[in-house]
């Protein structure tokens, strides 16, 4: 990755032969509304289909119009592309696009760059009318030369004003032909995907764009001594790219049902968003509810009249809709409940990931709430979980929770593309008449699993109640049948976990540290352990799909580890603190639950900095962890 | 139900309901509760419409009138305090062939649910709604309600309220797409009877509001009003709710109101010497999100099909 490149030797056309890399992370950054993440979207999307491994991070500034030219104010996206499958976003970038030189500096202080990193910098600012501007441009060219980084200046307004009046406008297509260059992309999926892009502008708008993404690349043949080629793998499998919020909105499509009703939240509102296109052509619609709480309603009205239903939202909407949670465990109803997960608590972090709803969605409703729990890794898991969670809801006959992050959202990876099955469309709901002597809460003893009735049933009529409540669902406030109705709505997930295999471990079955993972890490993780294991270090890692009920088996694999430690990205004391200590140490989600369901000692790495963890900071913690110097 | 049809043939109902098909249980209310007067004349309509019980859904929020579902033999939804609205609007969604009421008390629809309340309105989904307004909390024994008129001493308003009420009415009127707004109370049984009717047969959001009676709570309130003839006026139109011809001879202040005349209604509602029974308004045309929402009904298999694989296509590498 760090081969010698000659980058001052342009106008080189003919020795411009590109370099072979496995794989490189590439950042676009600029002020907000430059159209950077549409650029590296774009990008992604070209590499994936020309068959590299993808995965895309943006960088949100917290600020929907930051001052222009500010640090904090940095916007725009990573793109890590491979030859073999990527599954988070790396480390430090390998190459930068900066549309001003004072956006680099907040991805700086979040250590994003190193030295030997390339950075294509727009040059306009040098002869800015601004003297101030000249003058922090000029330093800051000498800073980023300290820093070690491998700066080209590079006259992209200029160019850009050869074809269009207004360069902000355009130039994030101009930088995508550039780059498209760069790494050998092909120009005509390059065009492919503009059309795409612009397909609901007029023809005027698409052939600029095209005449910027052409000339960006022609300026970078002519001019740029610097180009890679990272090979693809050839595949048998068709593949499809998109983020998890896509994957989610067409998994819900796939899953047959008819309703999302949610209120806009970020970062789960995109998946919305592509649902209320698509979900009405496919026999389904998207009601935007008045509040978070009316959605669950409307949703879970929508599913006891036989049309299950899912309701989208993030941790302030989970909040809001604790009270239906817990009738749709009380009363049976089957419900999907999505949760992109966002920083918190409260307002938090909008933009930013954090795995901070999982004790939430365990344990955040009052009385005793059983349900399942599932928790997405990938962008194809948040595709096939919403199916598989339409199922349960309506087999089990509960609300079943589906929980991604910001991360996963945002996040582009190409998966197979899935083989569709009739099967998924169907509810598993029986619509023949009702025979009378049935109750509605028919719990069976040994799985604690009824069916019911639903509106239009002839002979099933019966009173859905909040109120605890017997097998007629009549209201019942005797001792020994809330007991027994309590214990019926637990029963359901001890047989749902007789279901379930024990997690795979990644690596040995033994050894010094085992770190157990859940959500959108997976990818850093694996990627974490790898190096670990090739330096000779022992640890191996499980990552959970089913938070509620867990996998069985946890306690067993647990003690064949000398320790273990959960790495997830939610709040946890720092034990070197000295206010801490085992007697007041408040520890990461999972860690909480893990250590009171196995008794194990368990120890967690976690911060709430809002950014997807690296795989080099995974490293760094089982060193740590180990007593191993890094 | 036995109307003939254009090829001189009808549809022979399977069964003949009677009121013992849409009744169960024994209604835990008080004697003298104004709910047990709203229950009886339903399901008269019911028995009247000959509703399919299996076809018919009872949503309510919490409260002492919220318990209703559980007295009618068809389907039932007895959920959260102020959250009838959403659930009901969920119901019927996609379900156009289901008969959705909405029962609420003035808590649970003014306070806790005064939001969804709005937006239920502004929906006009076919829903039938009786808001059975006591003026005060009944089940969580005697607190002030937002119907609670200035001066009622309550667990909560030791010295008498001090806020003026909401008008539900007045309320109602003023969201955007209110389709249908009447007013009756439990001691009319049949200009109650007509109301529920009226607001059965309109196709939209009706809304009923029943002056109830809580003679455990609102002991005065109710004896002033169901006996003081005075207080009453009743709204008279050829489209509105006939009083029946036993029933007019009992009435004795009526008022002309075309129940199209919106800002008239306004006006009435906001009247405070009087209160007046029957069609306050009534629009046909305004737009049912219900219709919306079930426009595009079982899809088959393949056409789901069609579609993902579309929407694959565009993400395809
Ligand atoms: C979230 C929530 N808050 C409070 C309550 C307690 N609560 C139950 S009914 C009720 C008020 C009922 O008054 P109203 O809606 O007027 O019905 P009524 O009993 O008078 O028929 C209250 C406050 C509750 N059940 N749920
Ligand atoms: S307390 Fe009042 S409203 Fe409740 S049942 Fe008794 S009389 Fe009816
Ligand atoms: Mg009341």
């Amino acid at each position: 990755m760090n081969d010698p490149i000659q980058l001052n030797d342009t106008h080189a056309k003919n020795i411009r032969k590109p370099v072979q890399i496995s794989e490189h992370i590439i950042e676009i950054v600029s002020d907000s509304g430059e159209g950077a993440q549409k650029c590296g979207q774009s990008f992604a999307a070209i590499s994936a289909k020309m068959g590299n491994g993808v995965w895309t991070v943006e960088i949100i500034p917290a600020e929907i119009q930051p001052p222009a030219r500010g640090r904090a104010g940095a916007s725009g996206i990573r793109v890590r592309i491979g030859t073999n499958k990527i599954t988070n976003m790396g480390n430090e970038a390998d190459l930068i696009v900066a549309l001003n030189e004072q956006v680099p500096y907040g991805r700086i202080d979040q250590h994003a760059y190193r030295d030997g990193t390339i950075l294509l910098l727009e040059n306009k600012w040098a002869e800015d009318p601004d003297p101030e501007i000249r003058i922090k441009y000029a330093d800051a060219l000498v800073d980023f030369k300290n820093r070690g980084y491998q700066v080209i200046e590079i006259p992209m307004e200029e160019e850009c004003l050869k074809i269009v009046g207004n360069a902000r406008k355009g130039k994030n297509m101009w930088v995508l032909g550039m780059l498209c260059n760069i790494y050998t992309r092909s120009l005509e999926k390059a065009e492919r995907q503009i059309r795409n892009i612009f397909k609901k502008k007029s023809d005027s708008v698409i052939n600029a764009n095209i005449a910027l993404l052409n000339s960006g690349y022609q300026w970078a043949e002519s001019n740029l001594n610097l180009r890679f080629e990272i090979p693809v793998k050839e595949s048998e499998e068709d593949y499809l790219v998109m983020n998890g919020n896509e994957a989610l909105a067409l998994g819900v499509v796939a899953s047959g049902m008819e309703v999302c009703s949610m209120y806009p939240i970020t970062p789960a509102t995109s998946a919305s968003h592509l649902l209320a296109e698509v979900l009405r052509k496919a026999g389904g619609v998207v009601h935007q509810a008045e509040d978070e709480i009316a959605a669950i309603g409307f949703a879970i009205g929508a599913s006891y009249a036989g049309k299950t239903a899912v309701t989208i939202t993030s941790g302030p909407g989970m909040a809001l809709k604790t009270e239906f949670l817990g009738l749709a465990t009380m009363a049976e109803i089957p419900l999907v409940v999505i949760d992109v997960q966002r920083g918190g608590p409260s307002t938090g972090l909008p933009t930013k990931v954090e795995q901070g709803d999982l004790l939430t969605a365990l344990y955040g409703q009052p009385g005793a709430v059983p349900k399942i729990v599932m928790a997405a890794a990938t962008i194809e898991e948040c595709f096939h979980f919403v199916i598989l969670a339409r199922k349960l809801a309506e087999t089990f006959r509960t609300p079943v929770y589906v929980l991604s992050d910001a991360n996963l959202a945002t996040g582009q990876q190409p998966f197979p593309r899935p083989k569709i099955k009739h099967d998924w469309f169907a509810p598993p709901i029986d619509q023949s008449p009702w025979k009378e002597d049935i109750k509605p809460f028919n719990w069976d003893e040994k799985t604690g699993l009824s069916k019911r009735s639903i509106p239009g049933q002839i002979g099933g009529q019966y009173t859905v109640t909040g109120l605890a409540h017997d097998r007629r669902g009549n209201v019942s406030y005797k001792p020994d049948e809330n007991q027994e109705a309590s214990e019926m709505r637990s029963r359901k997930f001890a047989s749902f976990q007789k279901t379930l295999n024990p997690p795979p471990i990644k690596g040995e079955d033994h050894g010094d540290l085992l770190i157990v993972g859940w959500g959108s890490t997976l990818g850093a993780i694996d990627e974490a352990i790898e190096i670990a294991q090739n330096e000779g270090i022992k640890v191996s890692s499980i990552h959970l799909r089913f938070m509620s009920p867990f996998q069985p088996g946890l306690k067993e694999i647990f003690q064949k580890f000398k320790q273990v430690m959960t790495v997830e990205i939610n709040y946890s004391d720092r034990i070197d603190n000295p206010q801490f200590s085992e007697s007041n140490r408040r520890y990461s989600q999972l860690a909480w639950v893990l250590r009171a369901r196995t008794l194990v000692d368990i120890d967690c790495f976690s911060n709430v900095e809002g950014q997807p963890l690296s795989p080099k900071r995974i490293v760094d913690a089982i060193k740590n962890k180990l007593g191993l110097s890094n | 139900m036995y109307g003939l049809k254009s090829d001189l043939t009808c549809d022979l109902p399977t069964k003949q309901y009677s009121i013992s098909d849409y009744s169960k249980g024994v209604p835990r209310w008080c004697p003298g509760c104004g709910d047990h007067a709203v229950l009886n004349n339903t399901q008269k309509l019911l028995k009247e419409k000959q509703l399919d019980p299996a076809k018919t859904v009872f949503v309510s929020g919490i409260g002492c009138s919220s318990r209703f579902p559980h007295y009618m033999d068809t389907y039932g939804f007895h959920g959260l305090h102020g959250r009838a609205f959403p659930v009901a609007c969920g119901v019927k969604f996609r379900r156009p062939d289901l008969n959705v009421f909405v029962i609420t008390g003035d808590g649970d629809c003014c306070s806790i649910g005064a939001g969804a309340w709005i937006h239920a309105i502004r929906y006009n989904m076919d829903l039938t709604v009786l808001l059975l307004d006591n003026e005060i909390y009944g089940l969580t024994k005697k607190q002030t309600s937002p119907t609670s008129r200035l001066g009622t001493i309550s667990n909560t308003t030791p010295e008498g309220s001090i806020i003026p009420p909401i008008n539900a009415i007045e309320t109602t009127l003023g969201v955007a797409n209110a389709s249908f707004v009447a007013q009756t109370a439990d001691w009319n049984p049949v200009h109650m009877y007509e109301t529920i009717k009226a607001g059965f047969e309109h196709k939209g959001f009706s809304f009923i509001h029943i002056i109830q009676r809580c003679p455990i709570f609102q002991q005065s309130l109710g004896k002033e009003m169901a006996t003081n003839k005075d207080a009453m006026v009743y709204l008279q139109h050829e489209n509105g709710i006939p009083f029946g011809e036993d029933f007019s001879q009992s009435v004795k202040n009526t008022v002309n109101h075309d129940p199209t005349n919106l800002s008239e209604a306004r006006e009435l509602a906001m009247d405070r010497e009087n209160i007046y029974m029957g069609l306050f308004y009534q629009n046909k045309m305004a737009p049912r999100y219900d219709l919306y929402g079930s426009s595009n009904l079982g899809f088959t298999n393949d056409q789901r099909e069609k579609v993902l694989n579309a929407e694959f296509d565009k993400y395809a590498i």
